[in-house]
């Protein structure tokens, strides 16, 4: 089915099933320990155990890995090596070598694969490797090479934009804003780590692993192995979190593999976690200028954002000035995206990338232009608004109800009773702030196929090799299935995460939920196609309601229709027309309120609320669960997250997850989400946008609002941890 | 990892003729902390002895005052004690500052007495640190010490000592009770239990003697007075303390009477001292000034100490309301 027009009405449209807050169809399974993840198929008969050996230093060269004493080890099979591995492809995505040596090109890279018959045995005759290395001179302070930087594009955007005389605008305006913004390095610090098993059968390779894209992951090791594609299949049903984490092949899967070929029996290799922050990819730090130059009626007259970020060889920059191009709207524009080199571990794709922490830098700087006009944070947002794309003027927004969303919010917070003068309410110890933010993440798809079988009884079996990465999508994968047929959810099962499935979307960007359900909505109008010529209904007539069939004077059960035998639609949706003609994208805005310890000046958010636009609601219980998690992400990459780097040795020293601080619920208050659930004929045949990353798009920028107006204090080099914060707080008295 | 033997003693004396009979061996209570070091080899024992069915697990009462704390007690379970709660506290509030409840009822006294500093290059056996591998150096100075140390530090290390628990025995002038490999007790006052590192290597940070074991904590007769731990972390839980302070003050409702405080995430060792005391009446400043008199921060530590200072003065705040 191809997508090129807006979509009229559709039985979606009956809302019976799609729209309804539905709890996850896989929680159960989750819940009793049935959901089997990458790590746990125990079924594997004469399994061994990969330990990987990781690099201990950050640039150079491994003059000899010395493996003797390894080797001979107790229970150690065979050592994978880049000498023995024999010649590794470079898929597009990775920077870095997922089997590195004797070059080294970040601490933690991968040297080698240890197995063993058991995981202790082969951990313990890692640990006797000490390779000899000779260090080499690295970048790894971001701050030190911009000079060094060149323009880089934004996922096939340009890396510089321009409309208008920027220059001249911002010289020549009333009220300006110049201030730069730094973000540190942030982990994805997924709750299952990597993790595959690997099996060949002859020439043919199995992995059950943990992938965002099933089609990807495919493609990038038939490449890195140097094998036909559909020689690989993967398994891949329940994924414990990646936020993009998990998009590319990581050294797990290539490992394992080559260690189960070369001992002819399957292979398990889990990254152990303090591997999991250097051996991996990260969200790669900025360093973002902004300035803002405002007529002091409050409309913008230029707004320049500039971004520095810096990866290995190869790499992507971090596209932070992406949130700027679409979101206000000012004549005279300008964004430049620089990337340098580094040598750190390789940063990559992490929720919502660019415009996460494009964001806070945004955000931050329009709440210091609100103050210097003397403007509401929330009005002056609404004075420049936009309903088309301010550098593409012909394009209009598919939906953009940007003003809706802080309207609504402001009325729901209570935002008249924010004092505007900072550090002014007091309770006890504690200062009283609130921060309000935009968020707009744009809202992209992917081709997308499914498989729905009718079977026995008018049971529905979805197939499609699109993954649940803990975000509901087996739930309203279901749900758009039982919608089209007209049958109960629990009529529907769904199978998620195996190449033997229609190829997906996948998750990733925001585009799974949208993407992957439209592809089950085409393969189910193939299916009811088929259902209409099996029973002589009209196809144009034919009505799915209630598990039974009408149409052409005919009323007949779903299972009548699967008497005769099971039958299939299958089918892959593809954007177009329409899709480019318009800006997609997902706006909503944050409101928060913080108490800062007038002592000590630790933050505590107070409360926090999300009005969300993002087309049709699917699931307001799944879609509400993503809102709040990226909340309490985009929190926790202004409050405490921080990989800290040292300069000296080239790494994120602090490793682990009691030393890398994401929150925890005694941080995250009462989150309140609003969706304003107005259905987009134009962004799919679901009405829908993706709603995953929205929530961590400006939530960090309301934060820091909220803690300049309890507390006076701007900082500006992110997080705001105490030692920053206290040197700038008022002085209790 | 590396491989180990594992025994399981039965009573306090077979456990010291274990660590006698087995150079290198350790002891294991809750685990939380050796079992990390295990499987990263910043500790690698050849032979485990496992304490947990000894007994040593009561918390009693002293005839003629004060408590009596098995080194098996359960950190969940001594704060959650009536009594302790009732007349030391302090001592319950630092123990469920710290952690989280599932590490906490795992943890035991003698173990939380003895954990290890949290130092990222402690953790990374590819870096060089001096606690871990004598000789080796510090990379924490010159690298990244925000969390580290400001009293107490050479040039050997620098690192903090994590407990809370210890910071609140410390205020209340507890004291360790070891057996020695003949069966022999001694006791050892709390403010001499942890120690600070010299010049000279390598790292010695408890006063135990090989081959010694924990056997329980005392705690003087009730110290009265208002108790407080405030702990003072980035995020809202499960962190350790940047700064924290235990105190006792004495009289509430007007000026200070006087009191005791000592200080944690600031030191190598539990920070406390009889000038700090004494400054107790003058205010938060000049209990800083006394605590902190010879501090050597760092460019980034340097925050703790107007953290502590507004930290004590908080807490002095507080008592006199
Ligand atoms: C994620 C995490 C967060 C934490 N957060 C905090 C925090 O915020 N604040 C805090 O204070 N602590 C914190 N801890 C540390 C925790 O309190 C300690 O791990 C715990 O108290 C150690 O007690 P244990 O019984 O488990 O010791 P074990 O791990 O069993 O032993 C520790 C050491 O003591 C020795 N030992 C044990 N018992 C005896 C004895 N009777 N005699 C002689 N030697 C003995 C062992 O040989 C070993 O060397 C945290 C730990 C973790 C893992």
């Amino acid at each position: 089915m191809k997508f090129e027009t807006a979509a009229g009405d559709n039985p979606i449209d009956r809302g019976k099933v799609v729209g309804r807050a539905t709890p996850r169809i896989d929680g159960p399974l989750k819940v009793a320990g049935h959901a089997t993840y990458a790590a746990e198929w125990h079924d594997q008969s004469n399994l061994a155990h990969g330990y990987i050996v990781a690099s201990a230093i950050a640039k150079g060269r491994v003059n000899s890995l010395r493996l003797e004493e390894a080797k001979w080890a107790p229970g150690v099979i065979t050592i994978i090596t880049a000498q023995n591995a024999g010649t590794l492809g470079q898929a597009g995505p990775n920077a870095a070598k997922l089997l590195g040596g004797p070059e080294v090109q970040h601490y933690h890279q991968a040297l080698a694969l240890v197995v063993a018959d058991s995981y202790e045995a082969a951990r313990a005759a890692a640990a006797l490797i000490k390779p000899d290395y000779t260090r080499a001179d690295g970048s790894y302070t971001l701050a030190a090479v911009t000079g060094a930087s060149k323009s880089d594009g934004i996922l096939g955007q340009p890396g510089d934009t321009a409309l208008g005389d920027f220059a001249g605008g911002f010289a020549g305006a009333p009220v300006q804003i110049d201030a730069t913004y730094t973000t540190p390095d942030l982990a994805h610090a997924m709750m299952e780590p990597y993790a595959t098993i690997a099996s060949w059968d002859g020439d043919r390779l199995t992995l059950h692993t943990s992938h965002q894209v099933v089609d990807w992951a495919r493609r990038d090791l038939a490449k890195t192995l140097g094998m036909p594609k559909d020689h690989i299949r993967i398994v891949t049903p329940y994924i414990g979190g990646g936020f993009g984490g998990k998009l590319w092949v990581r050294a797990d899967a290539v490992l394992a593999a080559l260690g189960a070929k070369a001992i002819g029996r399957p292979v398990k290799v889990v990254m152990p976690r303090p591997l999991m922050f250097n051996n991996s990819v990260h969200r790669p730090a900025t360093i973002q200028r902004m300035r803002l130059g405002a007529g002091h009626d409050g409309a913008l007259i230029a707004i320049g954002h500039e971004g520095w970020s810096g990866n290995l060889p190869g790499g992507d920059s971090e596209g932070a000035v992406q949130f700027s191009r679409g979101l206000y709207a000012a004549p005279n524009r300008m964004t430049r995206n620089r990337l340098s080199q580094l040598d750190l571990p390789e940063g990559n794709a992490m929720r919502a990338p660019g415009e996460a922490v494009g964001s806070i830098a945004v955000e931050v700087a329009m709440d210091e232009m609100a103050e210097k006009l003397g403007m509401d944070p929330v009005a002056f947002r609404i004075r420049n608004d936009t309903q088309v794309d301010p550098e593409h003027k012909e394009k209009k927004f598919s939906q953009r109800q940007l003003v809706e969303c802080l309207q609504t919010g402001a009325r729901k917070f209570g935002w008249d009773r924010r004092n505007a003068r900072p550090a002014s309410r007091r309770e006890g110890d504690w200062l009283i702030g609130m921060g309000v933010a935009a968020a707009m993440r744009g809202s992209p798809v992917l081709r997308s196929g499914a498989r729905v079988r009718l079977v026995a009884g008018g049971r529905v079996i979805v197939e499609t090799d699109m993954t649940d990465i803990g975000t509901g999508s087996y739930t309203i994968i279901g749900q758009t299935a039982a919608e089209m047929l007209g049958v109960p959810l629990n009529w529907v099962t769904v199978r998620l995460g195996d190449s033997n499935f229609p190829v997906s979307s996948g998750s990733g960007g925001q585009f799974g939920a949208n993407s992957a359900t439209s592809g089950v909505y085409a393969a189910c109008v193939k299916l009811r196609e088929a259902v209409a010529a099996r029973l002589g209904i009209d196809p144009a007539k034919i009505k799915f309601a209630g598990t039974k069939i009408t149409g052409s004077g005919k009323n007949v059960t779903l299972a009548s229709a699967a008497e005769a035998g099971e039958l299939t639609g299958e089918d892959t949706i593809d954007f177009g027309g329409i899709r480019q003609q318009r800006h997609q994208a997902t706006f909503g805005a944050h409101f928060v309120e913080v108490g800062v310890d007038i002592h000590t000046a630790e933050i505590r958010l107070r409360r926090m609320l999300a009005v969300c636009s993002a087309g049709r609601i699917l699931n307001p219980t799944t879609a509400r669960s993503q809102v709040i998690g990226a909340m309490t992400m985009g929190a926790g990459s202004v409050l405490c997250e921080e990989l800290v780097v040292d300069p000296r040795f080239g790494y994120f020293v602090n490793h682990d997850l009691a030393q890398y601080e994401v929150p925890v619920h005694a941080d995250i208050p009462h989150q309140e989400v609003i969706f304003l659930k107005d259905p987009d004929p134009e962004s799919s045949p679901m009405k829908a946008h993706g709603i995953g990353e929205l929530g961590i798009c400006g939530v960090g920028g309301a934060v820091a609002n909220a803690v300049y107006n309890a507390t006076g204090a701007r900082l500006r080099a992110f997080p705001m941890t105490v030692d920053k914060l206290l040197e700038h707080m008022p002085v209790p008295g | 990892m590396r491989a180990f033997t594992y025994q399981r003693v039965a009573t306090p004396a077979e456990a010291v003729a274990a660590l006698a009979a087995h150079p290198g061996a350790r002891l294991i209570a809750g685990g939380t902390n050796l079992l990390d070091h295990m499987k990263l080899q910043i500790a690698t024992p050849p032979h485990l002895i496992d304490i947990n069915r000894i007994g040593l697990d009561q918390i009693e009462t002293i005839p003629g005052g004060g408590m009596r704390i098995g080194a098996l007690v359960r950190n969940t379970d001594l704060a959650a004690h009536p009594q302790i709660r009732r007349d030391y506290a302090v001592l319950s509030r630092a123990i469920v500052a710290g952690a989280s409840g599932q590490l906490r009822n795992m943890a035991t006294t003698g173990g939380n007495l003895l954990q290890r500093t949290r130092c990222p290059y402690f953790y990374d056996t590819n870096l060089p640190c001096n606690k871990r591998d004598p000789g080796s150096g510090c990379s924490a100075q010159g690298g990244y010490n925000r969390d580290h140390a400001v009293l107490g530090v050479s040039s050997a290390c620098i690192c903090a000592f994590p407990s809370d628990m210890s910071v609140a025995l410390r205020v209340l002038d507890a004291v360790v009770e070891v057996m020695g490999p003949d069966e022999t007790s001694r006791a050892i006052a709390i403010a001499d239990f942890h120690r600070v590192p010299g010049e000279t290597l390598p790292v010695q940070e408890f006063a135990l003697a090989p081959g010694e074991m924990i056997t329980a904590v005392t705690l003087p007769p009730a110290p009265g007075g208002w108790h407080v731990y405030r702990k003072v972390r980035n995020r809202a839980s499960y962190a350790f303390a940047l700064v924290s302070v235990a105190a006792i003050i004495e009289g509430t409702g007007g000026a200070e009477k006087g009191g005791r405080i000592a200080l944690g995430g600031i030191g190598t060792k539990p920070w406390r001292s009889s000038a700090g005391d004494a400054a107790i009446p003058h205010g938060a400043q000049a209990v800083a000034d006394a605590l902190f008199a010879g501090a050597s921060p760092t460019d980034q530590n340097r925050y703790k100490l107007l953290l502590a200072t507004r930290t004590i003065a908080a807490v002095l705040a507080a008592a006199k309301g």
